[in-house]
């Protein structure tokens, strides 16, 4: 964690460094919140990580096996895979200014 | 949902889920509502997830209905090991793809919320749970753990979700939760669970910790709305009701004699009826335990089973005795219709001795039961505990249309004034008291009939003898004017002991 603070204060200096984002989200099929989440990661995404994230959209209606491996209760789950540490957010991530604190992301 | 049944006529019942436990059907009038949600609420250490999983083994063992656990507390080795001393092998059934474990980890998310969310993972899990086993009952333990780490509003309507859906996916579930501040039952849930509701507690009274059970809801169904003492033991768990339908029962006219002819004879001439209560109570050293000994006999040269549960003297010591006043009851042990329960009465609380002579009477169905002596269980426990206790054990021996024969010992002068007498007697159809009264300087043996409901019986005081050739009755007078005369009443006794020992000898030479 303290290790990543640097990083991050530096603000647009992550940016040129062009650090990763890898995203999970775990939605079920075209439930309204599912579906709102991968709306507002999308959008998220592109006006803050644009060019440098993964992001991944995992439908557990479709992959049932992994609620049970990835021990999924809560959903929409966005897991942030890296930068490390791996983190979780749950819901429909419709407040932004969450996402991004959650995510270690500046709002500028 | 409930058919309209028509006014009167139709006997519609709810349809149920027996759970196999014992005593649990018998006050839910058959199981849990199938194919509905149940709620089972109480505190740590009360046994709730026991009774959770004793009924998913159970469907699985007696109905052949698989069963799923979803554990939100403890991890699946935890859990297979803490059931592993009730004898359960859960092993052998997830391998025979009967039993689906899953523990369900719930991660910290306060704060972590980012918009609206719901459990739909949860609901993912159960349904590929449900589907693997092919699960006719789901139980859910216990999900208090969300309300640790979720928002409540969103758990109350993904709670009502659950309940709703589960009813569609046609499972009857067990759903466990806490009583306490903060948690599920803090959050007026139960009310959505309208089916079922149960209630465990575990209490301390006087140093001894008894667990009840209540049904606080049953919807569509009547249901017994005591509490109940029940307890948890190698062999799982066990309720103790009362059985309510014990004054429903059909009284036998039957009758069953005293082993002591001239008792009978006092008895409108026939002796008890069979599947009656009676109390025999009495001083130190009046005899109650020779008295039941010859009653056991008699149980066991009919052919019959009879149950001695001795709480004073060991078999041994008993037969011994016994035998100075020829009752031999060797022989009986021999045959297996003789059995004993000895137990010091201190050694665990009242509970759960009847409930181990429960589990006794189950295995060798005897005609009679006799406990030997009650007052000494009286000691354990609040009395008024004691007495209910004794009631729901009457009820259940009426039940099963044995008779039960009880000793009390009473102390000197205060027969009318003894509690725990008074308290029995009111219970038993028939009440022998045995006495030293004085006749003529000489302290004499007397056995009078307090009352025998149903029959004529005898209002006399009579001398009872008890000697080396056994026991038998006579007049007072008799006894205290003329001692060729009771001489001659004991032989006549006797004549029917020999002839007993006769046919007992030709029996067993068959």
């Amino acid at each position: 964690m303290l290790s990543k603070t640097p990083k991050r204060t530096n603000g647009k200096k992550v940016d040129d460094q062009a650090e990763v984002y890898v995203l999970q989200l775990f939605v079920t099929g075209i439930l309204p919140n599912s579906l709102r989440a991968i709306e507002n990661i999308n959008v998220i995404c592109e006006k803050y990580l644009e060019g440098r994230y993964e992001l991944e959209i995992i439908d557990i209606y479709q992959q049932p096996g992994l609620a049970l491996t990835k021990g999924i209760i809560a959903i929409p789950l966005l897991i942030k895979k890296f930068p490390l540490p791996e983190e979780k957010l749950i819901g429909d991530l419709s407040n932004t200014d969450k996402v991004l604190q959650l995510l270690h992301l500046s709002n500028n | 949902m409930l058919k309209v049944s028509k006014p009167k006529k139709t006997k519609f019942s709810f349809p149920r889920s027996i759970t196999g436990i014992s005593g649990l059907d018998e006050i839910t009038n058959g199981g849990l509502p199938k194919n509905r949600p149940t709620l089972v609420m109480g505190n740590t250490g009360c046994g709730k997830t026991i009774m959770a999983m004793e009924f998913l083994v159970n469907g699985i063992v007696m109905f052949n209905e698989p069963g799923v656990f979803m554990s939100f507390e403890e991890n699946i080795s935890e859990l297979e090991t803490n059931v592993k001393s009730l004898g359960y092998d859960l092993n052998k059934h997830i391998v025979a793809n009967k039993l689906y474990l899953e523990h369900v980890h719930v991660d910290f998310y306060e704060g972590l919320e980012t918009g609206q969310y719901d459990l739909e993972g949860l609901f993912v899990r159960l349904t590929q749970a449900i589907t693997k086993v092919k699960a006719k009952r789901v139980v859910l333990d216990s999900l208090d753990t969300l309300f640790y780490s979720l928002e409540h509003d969103v758990l109350r309507s993904e709670f009502k979700r659950l309940l709703t859906w589960l009813k569609e996916k046609k499972v009857t579930a067990i759903i466990t939760a806490e009583v306490g501040e903060n948690l599920l039952t803090r959050q007026g849930l139960e009310e959505y669970v309208a089916d079922c509701v149960i209630v465990l507690d575990n209490r301390v009274t006087n140093q001894i910790a008894v667990r009840r059970i209540r049904i606080v809801k049953y919807r569509g169904s009547h249901h017994g709305t005591n509490e109940y003492p029940f307890i948890i033991d190698s062999r799982g768990m066990v309720v103790f009701p009362v059985a309510s339908e014990a004054f429903d029962l059909k009284s036998s006219t039957e009758r069953i004699s005293s082993g002591i002819m001239s008792l009978d004879k006092m008895l409108g001439e026939k002796g008890f009826y069979a599947g009656s209560s009676i109390l025999v109570s009495g001083t130190a050293g009046t005899g109650k335990t020779s008295l039941a000994a010859v009653f056991a006999k008699s149980v066991c040269l009919a052919k019959k089973h009879c149950l001695l549960c001795a709480f004073e003297e060991a078999p041994n010591q008993i037969i011994r005795n016994m035998r100075s006043i020829s009752v031999v009851l060797d022989p009986f042990i021999k045959s297996n219709l003789l059995h004993f329960y000895y137990a010091r009465p201190t050694l665990q609380n009242l509970e759960l001795h009847f409930i181990a002579i429960k589990k006794i009477i189950n295995e060798v169905t005897p005609s009679v039961v006799i406990l030997d002596p009650i007052t000494n269980l009286m000691t354990e426990g609040p009395n008024s505990d004691i007495r209910s206790m004794l009631t729901r054990f009457v009820d259940y021996l009426k039940l099963e249309h044995i008779t039960v024969m009880f000793t009390a010992a009473i102390t000197v002068g205060s027969i009318e004034r003894n509690p725990s007498d008074e308290g029995i007697s009111s219970m038993v159809d028939t009440w022998l008291m045995v006495q030293d009264i004085e006749v003529d300087y000489t302290r004499t043996r007397s056995l009078c009939i307090m009352k025998s409901r149903g029959m004529a019986h005898s209002n006399e005081v009579r001398s009872f003898s008890i000697t080396n050739k056994g026991v038998g009755l006579a007049d007072i007078t008799d006894a205290r004017n003329n001692g060729s005369s009771k001489r001659g009443y004991m032989e006549r006794e006797n004549l029917s002991t020999s002839k007993e020992k006769n046919e007992y000898k030709e029996s067993a030479r068959k």
